[in-house]
């Protein structure tokens, strides 16, 4: 058995990106992408907290089944603003701005991304959007769900529904420039000897996702420019009052609409790769297998958008089309959750935060892509359809899944971000009180759907109240799970003991240089001469 | 509160045909569920605790991967999944067909009630009255904005969309009242647009229909609307030329000008009375009836359409 040296007192550098510069200017005009990232980690914490604060509001107001807190119109834009601003705001820009600025350059040798001033202004497009959009729901909101039916939103919502498709208008910009940006990079930067299968399986990921915010974007952007033309000009495009169609809008929405899901649980599948091998200090199991499946997923996303259409008036055969091409997109996944539960066997396990999220995120995701079935399935999604099972299923994929990934790849590299470490009992029993706060949270909204509550209402009949209160108890305990890694981070950025460039002995380029990073990352390009994970001999047979 | 935990929920009422195959289905989905979960969690916990790190600085003995596993557990899920497929499409098709006895209810939807129209003559406001053991079929349209009419207690669901008609079905076995929601987020009013399946038994379904006093038949309310819509003056009884016959219509085979050949079904006689520029067969000699009725209308327009069959008997319909 081979050992790593985890270094015994680890200093600071005396230089690094952190303090290179000082002043406002230093941070609101950088282009090194360290700065970048947390420019957005600043933003997306910011939208992270209104939309959970939004979710609270809702889950308290259904502790009553006439409704504990508002009129059924307050909760309606609750529910769309949530909506909106998790999947725009939050979750899509989540894993690939924060940590995918500041990891992807680094874990392939490179001093930026292609296009630095392009990357910062992805981050002013976004803010652009934001500002718009949050601008939209203080004046009133929006009450169409994230969803944007048609002609719901077009001829009858009297919410600004136009200034909010503006601002999600704007976001894809900042995600296509994003995702250009990530394409190109990864392709032309890696350093001498970076082969695409030495990279790590986070880049793998990023690549695929940057690949759908090219192709995906730009279709939700087309889509709503169509809203504004029936909503502004009455062109008959979505409402059959003006020769429309309404069916089409769920066409262009979802053709849209599943590979954004996709966007946002890849980039986590990409950071629980890492957090696996980091914390089994093994080479993942089935590397070239757990890398295709990514592409899969990204190519098989767009052929399956009409899995949210079976009940629609969508015709019977691209029923069954649409049904079976989404069983074939749940096979890579599964293939995913084998291999990391694979990398596991006679590995060398540490119970540190990162692998407790990495560990989580395994139970959750399974739950929720098994649920997932359920309502691929044509015969089962017919009771299923528009209540809490739904709910309940992608938020286990978006919340179970997406977020527990990304607080997990938060707290692996907080210290290569910061060169701080964190309190780690804190920080265990914040992931603890995160996954027990989860379940009880939205364990008891399967029952719900399957009982046939629908989602998106503001009163429901008594029976539903014990399963509501149940759910409801969990998000509080949820919403204090969240609290708590923004004490224990803020403490650790100013008191945090030294973390050294490689706290948790793990392999990749990120962790051969110094924490924080200096400003152009590495002082000579690396040169690479092994795989990613090479955490000793392959193969070794050991009693 | 101590009610509310001793009426704890565990499953909806199982009140149709459909129902009970429905929940084999989810039945076998949800031990599926329970056993990879369950599978997966014990794996990661023996692991996390046989493995765990024991030094800090420990590194264990590395491998590649394995392909034969790969391989296996690639299969097996396919497999499965192909399984569950089959089974679940047949489900599917089961619920979207309609057995040709089943007597048929139309229903409008409307921001925020619905609206439901027996051939018999009854109306209802978020109610429907339904005799059990007899196939229901159900006409469904909106006046604005898509809907979604669903029982959880017979397990259908459909979405109600304006500008075309779909369709769902159901055989009630129990006698009882259900939920009626509303299942498409639809505006403001959404969670009150909620209603009452009141199945009854035959006799007392009978009885209902009888004591709905003032309600004429549908077609009879049709033939009314046609008379003073003016519908008459062209479509005669003798029949003028250009003009297309109503007698014998319904469900027969029309040929459109493109060529194409359909079944005067229920869409085909709304688009025909509603949107007389669209393809229908005919010249386009007929003024558009858009936005001077609604969709009930229209529904009693076409019973009367119906009703002019050569043998007055309904056909099944082709959504």
């Amino acid at each position: 058995m081979s050992t790593v040296a985890v270094e015994a007192t680890p200093t600071l550098p005396e230089v690094h990106y952190l303090n290179a510069d000082y002043g406002w200017r230093s941070w609101l005009f950088t282009t090194d992408h360290k700065r970048i990232a947390w420019l957005y980690l600043f933003a997306i914490t910011g939208f992270f907290a209104v939309g959970g604060l939004m979710a609270t509001l809702m889950r308290l107001n259904l502790v009553e089944p006439q409704g504990l807190l508002m009129q059924p119109s307050s909760y309606d834009k609750l529910f769309s603003a949530h909506g909106l601003i998790m999947i725009f705001f939050f979750l899509a820009p989540s894993i690939p701005t924060v940590l995918g600025n500041f990891l992807i350059p680094i874990m392939i040798g490179a001093r930026d991304v292609a296009f630095p001033k392009l990357n910062l202004l992805s981050w002013y497009i976004f803010m652009t959007a934001g500002t718009v959009f949050m601008l939209a729901v203080i004046r009133g909101g929006v009450d169409t769900g994230w969803t944007f039916y048609t002609p719901l939103s077009t001829t009858y919502a009297n919410g600004h529904v136009l200034s909010a498709a503006v601002g999600i208008f704007i976001s894809g910009f900042s995600s296509i420039l994003t995702g250009l940006n990530f394409v190109v990079t990864i392709h032309k930067m890696r350093a001498p000897g970076m082969t695409w299968f030495r990279l790590p399986l986070f880049i793998w990921a990023l690549y695929a996702t940057s690949v759908i915010f090219i192709l995906a974007m730009p279709v939700i952007a087309i889509t709503l420019a169509l809203i504004a033309l029936e909503r502004v000009f009455h062109v008959g495009i979505f409402d059959p009052a003006l020769g429309g169609d309404p069916v089409l809008f769920q066409h262009l929405f979802w053709f849209f609409g599943h590979p954004e899901v996709y966007i946002l649980i890849l980039p986590s599948m990409g950071v629980m790769s890492e957090l696996v091998a980091a914390g089994c200090r093994k080479r993942i199991f089935g590397y070239s297998f757990v890398a295709f499946s990514s592409v899969a997923i990204a190519a098989i996303s767009f052929m399956v958008w009409g899995h949210h259409m079976f009940l629609s008036g969508q015709s019977l055969y691209a029923g069954f089309v649409f049904s079976a091409l989404t069983f074939a997109v749940a096979i890579p996944s599964a293939i995913k959750v084998f291999n990391w539960t694979a990398t596991m066997h006679k590995a060398s396990v540490s119970y540190d935060t990162p692998m407790l999220y990495a560990i989580g995120f395994i139970g959750l995701f399974t739950i929720g892509g098994l649920t997932g079935l359920f309502l691929g399935s044509l015969g089962t999604d017919i009771h299923l359809h528009d209540t809490y099972f739904v709910v309940a299923h992608f938020h286990y994929i978006m919340v179970g899944g997406a977020i527990m990934g990304y607080l997990g790849g938060l707290h692996l590299w907080w210290p290569k971000m910061t060169g701080k470490l964190y309190p780690e009992a804190w920080a265990r029993f914040a992931c603890l009180l995160i996954f027990a706060g989860f379940n009880l949270t939205f364990g008891p909204q399967f029952i719900l759907g399957y009982m046939g509550m629908p989602r998106r209402y503001s009163v429901y009949p008594p029976e539903f109240q014990v399963l509501n209160v149940m759910s409801s108890a969990g998000a509080s305990i949820l919403a204090l799970g969240y609290f708590i890694p923004l004490i224990y981070f803020t403490w650790s950025a100013f008191k945090g003991p030294i973390a050294g460039p490689n706290p948790w002995g793990a392999k990749g380029l990120e962790w051969t240089i110094p924490s924080p990073p200096p400003t152009n990352n590495f002082d000579e390009t690396p040169i690479v001469t092994e795989e990613a994970y090479a955490y000793g001999p392959q193969e070794a047979h050991v009693g | 509160m101590y009610m509310m935990w001793l009426n704890f929920p565990g499953q909806p009422p199982q009140a149709s045909t459909f129902s009970v195959e429905w929940d084999y289905l989810y039945y076998f989905l949800t031990a599926l569920t329970i056993f990879f979960s369950a599978l997966i969690f014990i794996v990661i916990f023996y692991f996390a605790i046989k493995y765990r790190r024991r030094d800090k600085n420990e590194v264990p003995p590395q491998n590649e991967g394995n392909l034969p596993l790969e391989l296996t557990w690639t299969i097996i899920p396919t497999l499965i999944c192909v399984f569950v497929f089959v089974w679940s499409a047949q489900l599917f098709i089961r619920a979207s067909s309609p057995p040709a006895s089943a007597t048929e209810i139309f229903v409008v939807g409307k921001q925020w009630m619905w609206k439901i129209q027996h051939p018999e003559g009854p109306r209802e406001i978020n109610q429907l009255h339904v005799p059990v053991h007899v196939p229901i079929k159900l006409t469904m349209t909106s006046e604005d904005v898509i809907h979604d009419f669903g029982v959880p207690a017979f397990r259908i669901k459909r979405d109600v969309v304006p500008g075309m008609y779909t369709t769902e079905w159901f055989e009630a076995t129990e006698t009882g009242q259900f939920h009626l929601f509303c299942d498409q987020f639809c505006g403001m009013g959404h969670s009150t647009m909620v209603g009452t399946i009141f199945v009854m038994s035959q006799e007392d379904y009978a009885r209902w229909l009888a004591s709905q006093l003032n309600s004429k038949p549908m077609f009879v309310s049709g033939e009314r609307l046609f008379q003073q819509l003016g519908c008459n003056t062209c479509h005669t009884p003798e029949g003028k030329t250009g003009v297309p016959p109503l007698e014998g219509l319904y469900g027969s085979e029309v040929k459109l000008q493109n060529g194409k050949t359909v079944v005067a079904d229920d869409a085909y006689l709304r688009e025909s009375i509603l949107g007389p520029e669209a393809i229908v067969g005919y010249p386009p000699t007929m003024p558009t009836y858009q936005g001077q009725m609604d969709e009930e209308d229209v529904l009693q327009l076409i019973a009367y359409v119906k009703s002019l069959g050569p043998s007055g008997e309904r056909k099944a319909t082709k959504q």
